[in-house]
């Protein structure tokens, strides 16, 4: 099967570097301006619910957050598999960009659920509630992840030793995601994936949405910006290199 | 299955030549449930209360200390490059030093447990769930504490690491376990809990020694 | 305005989530950033030590 040339590509650092710097600036600008639409309409526009009032206003920020941060681990277990099995190098970067953005996305889940647990349900920390307890999991494993890969001396041993770690550890986001199905949990059950469609009115969901979109871009200018210090840092002295920071002395 | 056996009698037999240190994770098993009465001064009520709990943090915090005996010490002579080397899949090996590790191991800690369950004011009738949920959770544990081990057997200090890596993975056994064992001290059904207990059992001994393998392969390049 | 930073009594939950939220995004912008000027800053060092060697000093004939 003849590849398309671009997959062959995307196995190039120097390729993947540049392609980062050409998509960083729309993801940044487009991300940034999402926010700021989202955060307005969902903290000004949008009218107060019903039963919780204002303090349902943190629908627009915390399951963004937790989604991302199971996504950060999802991309970092992807990459790292395919880094493992077909020894990319560029692989194992993406999922060592990955991991500290996913760990940072993840405490914000676990902050501002806390914070909206508070006036919702009267605590900030439930021990033993489900989704809760994977949640933290998911912030440890990626600590864990962090934590063995500085343990080691040689990066290619790093890179595949924590690449079992990353694909071991993925088993838990398909548990955080049904654990309020499979399990009795204070956390509502699913409000946008579930059969008959979102169960939320249009002027709640479009800047949930919105937040979606804003915080999806944002993990990915984030995530290109880091892989493109990775590569750099990776590819040491090579040509490419030193043509690009525009080398030496004449 | 030959493999099998000839590595997990080899285990055994080293893992008794120095029968002492098998009691270490006991000892420590014991000052740790000695310890939590201590700091808490607890009435007897609130004892029963903490006791479950007390028991399972015990069981996962003693099950790390004899990690060095899975795969460390045989990295340093020399014999993990040997098994990895030799025709037998290193699954098998792995699943027999990970049996090893749950038989000299876990099952002593396992013992110990009706006799703290009775310093902790546990009813008796709660004893044989207690034991079910411990005897359920082992394998999972012990695949677990394995690929901490596999995953850090090149570095020179890893123990630290471990358990770090090793402990956030075994909360759900500690939730089921506590929670089977809650149950039974209520006198409500336990199968659920223990259900899915035996299911990760399953999981891990069917998947993990790929994984650990796979770490302790990757360790050794 | 004010009820707008009450927000009911719940003001301090709304805001210091959102706010949480803003400050790390914030901090991963700059790690981020701080992560690939200093690895360019590194790859320059290295690229001037590698150019450095090749300029010899002149050698002087021994009269």
């Amino acid at each position: 099967m003849k590849l398309p040339r671009w997959f062959h590509q995307l196995g190039s650092p120097p390729y993947v570097y540049r392609l980062a710097d050409r998509l960083c600036p729309w993801l940044g600008w487009l991300g940034v301006s999402l926010l700021v639409v989202g955060a307005y309409w969902g903290l000004v526009i949008a009218p107060p619910d019903y039963q919780q009032g204002e303090s349902y206003r943190i629908i627009y920020i915390h399951p963004q957050t937790a989604y991302i941060g199971m996504m950060s681990y999802v991309v970092m277990a992807i990459a790292a598999g395919i880094g493992y099995v077909w020894r990319l190098k560029l692989a194992h970067a993406v999922a060592v960009s990955a991991a500290p953005i996913g760990a940072w996305f993840t405490f914000c889940a676990l902050f501002t659920g806390a914070v909206w647990g508070r006036p919702t349900w009267g605590t900030y920390w439930q021990w033993g509630d489900p989704r809760i307890m994977f949640e933290a999991l998911l912030l440890f494993l990626f600590l864990g992840y962090l934590a063995l890969r500085g343990a080691f001396d040689e990066r290619d041993k790093a890179d595949r030793v924590t690449a079992i770690l990353a694909v071991v550890g993925v088993v838990n986001i398909p548990i955080v995601h049904y654990s309020v199905e499979w399990w009795n949990s204070i956390h509502q059950g699913p409000t946008i994936l579930r059969a008959g469609g979102p169960a939320m009115t249009n002027d709640m969901l479009a800047p949930f949405l919105i937040m979606v979109a804003a915080f999806t871009l944002t993990f990915y200018w984030l995530l290109l910006r880091r892989l493109q210090g990775e590569i750099v840092e990776r590819e040491g002295d090579a040509r490419w290199i030193r043509e690009l920071v525009g080398a030496g002395t004449p | 299955m030959n493999v099998f056996r000839a590595v997990l009698l080899r285990d055994l037999r080293v893992a008794f030549r120095r029968w002492s240190e098998l009691a270490h994770p006991l000892i420590f098993f014991v000052i740790v449930v000695t310890l939590f009465p201590l700091a808490l001064s607890p009435t007897a009520a609130q004892l029963r209360e903490v006791g479950v709990g007390v028991l399972w943090v015990a069981t996962l915090l003693s099950s790390l200390l004899a990690l060095d005996g899975l795969f460390r010490g045989d990295a340093d002579d020399g014999s993990l490059e040997q098994l990895l080397l030799s025709p037998a899949p290193m699954t098998i090996t792995v699943l027999a030093k990970v049996t090893a590790h749950a038989l000299v191991t876990l099952v002593p800690l396992i013992c110990l447990v009706p006799l703290s369950a009775y310093t902790f004011n546990i009813p008796v009738a709660a004893l044989p769930t207690l034991a079910a949920a411990l005897l359920l959770a082992a394998p999972t544990l012990s695949v677990l504490v394995a690929l901490g081990a596999a995953l850090t057997v090149s570095l020179r200090r890893g123990g630290s690491i471990v358990g770090l890596l090793v402990l956030p993975l075994t909360a759900p056994l500690l939730i089921f376990g506590t929670r089977a064992t809650d149950l039974s001290v209520n006198g409500e059904p336990t199968a659920a809990p223990l259900l899915l207990l035996g299911a990760l059992a399953a999981l891990a001994v069917s998947l993990g020694p790929l994984a650990i393998a796979a770490a302790v392969k990757v360790g050794l390049e | 305005m004010t009820e707008f930073f009450l927000m009911d009594g719940h003001g301090a939950y709304v805001w210091s989530a959102y706010g949480i939220t803003l400050a790390v995004l914030i901090l991963n912008v700059r790690l981020a950033r701080a992560k690939h000027r200093s690895a360019l800053q590194r790859a320059r060092e290295l690229a001037a030590q590698a150019e450095a060697p090749r300029k010899q000093p002149t050698v002087r004939r021994l009269q």
